[in-house]
């Protein structure tokens, strides 16, 4: 979850689009690896970039038509393409299973790291878990890296003033469009690895909600920072698990939270931790 | 170095500029002037794109650049600012610049390089030469509004033009500022051997440094020539300079 909404802050974050539909992308992802290691029997090594690569079309395709769009229309086209992709999802069974999703997923053969010294004992559900560890950890590392490079700074210019982008010599939608198929493309590794990691597919995962979800990550942990959305994604997720045990109002608490931070920390959790610290350095040299 | 044939412009009906013509010679230091709402934002928006003329056509160098769009006509060595201040405010005044070299270099898909260093001489002296280079870490949306100025001029500087459109590079500036502003464009100019074309609303900037000067009210070019003689023209004086003695 925390890749899923640090790709979305390559959009929103870095080039100021706010995607509505980025549960698509997930979706995508989920569902081609899904399908192709349960139906297929295909090995995970090939199945996951597969994920990437279809997500990253898709996003492609949608992107073409979204990016001649701005603000509010683009935010709506994107919902409108996620949706349609939910609806294919929800509706062509012999593929996707339908509503009942696509129960069972095998984990990838990960028996090589029974050889491994120390994590060799473990479950093979655990292996998994090791691997996506460091799967995201190596896809953080690139994002970090498109967001520190030369096509990086051009993103952030988009962001900040698109007009005056354009008159640097900078093709903005194309740009854009870049943009938005890269975030796509990991938003897809991280629905596969999700997929897995639940044991399922469901047709939720491209639903609106996970748009918002994923959106209200990225604010709650600060946009304008890398880790921002991925503190955003662990701490929404702790937060539900440990407010539904002794409430049903789940959705309160969270609406209360987010009113609160928006007004008093527009950065985010990473802002206000950014801010604060800014503060006590200063004191300390004063 | 430019030249513009005819173009008209109209909005929902209102002739904004109706059939102007110029041409800018190489080195030359040129202005458009004129009432507000007399066509010159409009002309410029023709001109670098942002707008496609209704008729006419508009020659960059002999070659035709009707309606390209903005980021072409960047690439093709037109530099610009624009009236209101139009920089990239969340980003620092090093950063700023360096973004227009990397566009300009082509260098802005590059997805694996670091970015921290890259075209850093070249953004730090083009930053000293408009003086802004202890100010190069600061976030440029808190510049005052006259550095802000001079900073969108190092934007437009960095994609290396050889011709530079000004919209009012003096608006809203205080009598120094402006002063100090005059004297930056000039001496850069000549530095750089530009070829200007600027928009002024203020007379002593203009009559200072045009060597040419356009007037231009309700969408019509109504004199054109060098200073002296625009001064002196008697349509001129009714329309505009009339206005304002």
């Amino acid at each position: 979850m925390a890749l899923f909404a640090v790709s979305l802050n390559l959009l929103l974050g870095y080039t100021g689009l706010v995607s509505f539909g980025h549960a698509a992308y997930f979706g995508v992802g989920a569902y081609t690896t899904g399908l192709l290691m349960k139906k297929a029997g295909v090995a995970f090594l090939l199945a996951f970039p597969a994920a990437g690569v279809l997500a990253g079309l898709c996003a492609l395709v949608f992107g073409f038509f979204c990016v001649r769009l701005t603000k509010i229309y683009f935010a709506m086209l994107t919902l409108a393409f996620a949706q349609i992709v939910w609806a294919i999802c929800f509706k062509w069974n012999d593929v996707t299973g339908g509503e009942q999703g696509m129960p069972e997923i095998p984990y990838p053969d990960l028996a090589w790291m029974e050889r491994l010294p120390v994590v060799g004992d473990l479950r093979t559900s655990d292996h998994f878990h090791l691997l996506t560890v460091v799967v995201v950890a190596l896809c953080f590392w690139l994002l970090r890296r498109i967001v520190g490079s030369p096509f990086g700074r051009i993103l952030t210019t988009i962001r900040e003033n698109p007009e005056r982008a354009e008159f640097i010599g900078v093709h903005v939608r194309r740009w854009e469009l870049l943009a938005f198929v890269l975030s796509g493309a990991f938003a897809g590794l991280a629905g596969a690895l999700f997929g897995i990691f639940n044991r399922g597919v469901f047709p939720d995962f491209v639903y609106w909600t996970k748009s918002s979800e994923v959106l209200i990550m990225t604010i709650l942990g600060g946009m304008g920072y890398f880790y921002g959305p991925a503190v955003g994604a662990l701490v929404l997720l702790v937060l539900n698990q440990q407010i539904t045990s002794y409430t049903e109002y789940w959705p309160f608490v969270l609406g209360t939270i987010l009113i609160v931070l928006l007004f008093a920390f527009p950065g985010g959790i990473v802002g206000a931790l950014d801010a604060g610290c800014r503060r006590l350095a200063g004191l300390r040299r004063a | 170095m430019l030249e513009v044939r005819g173009v008209q412009k109209a909005f929902d009906g209102f002739q904004a500029v109706a059939g102007v013509s110029l041409a800018v010679a190489r080195g030359e230091i040129a202005a458009i002037i004129g009432p507000n709402g007399a066509g010159k934002t409009t002309l410029f928006n023709l001109v670098t794109g942002h707008l496609r003329p209704d008729a006419g056509a508009v020659l960059l160098e002999g070659r035709d650049i009707t309606g390209l769009p903005p980021h072409q006509v960047c690439r093709l060595g037109m530099g610009r600012s624009f009236q209101r201040t139009n920089i990239f405010p969340r980003l620092s005044v090093f950063q700023n610049v360096q973004a227009a070299f990397i566009s300009h270099r082509g260098r802005g898909l590059d997805l694996l390089s670091r970015v921290d260093r890259l075209y850093r001489d070249e953004a730090e002296a083009l930053l000293a030469s408009l003086g802004l280079l202890e100010r190069a870490g600061e976030m440029s949306g808190f510049l005052s509004h006259g550095a802000q100025k001079q900073l969108e001029l190092g934007i437009a500087l960095a994609s290396e033009p050889k011709l530079l459109l000004l919209d009012e590079p003096t608006a809203g500036m205080s009598a120094t500022e402006t002063h100090e502003t005059i004297r930056l464009i000039s001496r850069i100019a000549r530095e750089r051997d530009l070829t200007l074309l600027f928009t002024e609303h203020d007379m002593d900037v203009v009559f200072s440094i045009a060597q040419r000067i356009t007037v231009l009210h309700q969408g019509h070019v109504i004199a054109e020539g060098a200073p002296a003689e625009v001064r002196s023209d008697p349509e001129v004086r009714r329309v505009y300079l009339g206005e304002r003695r």
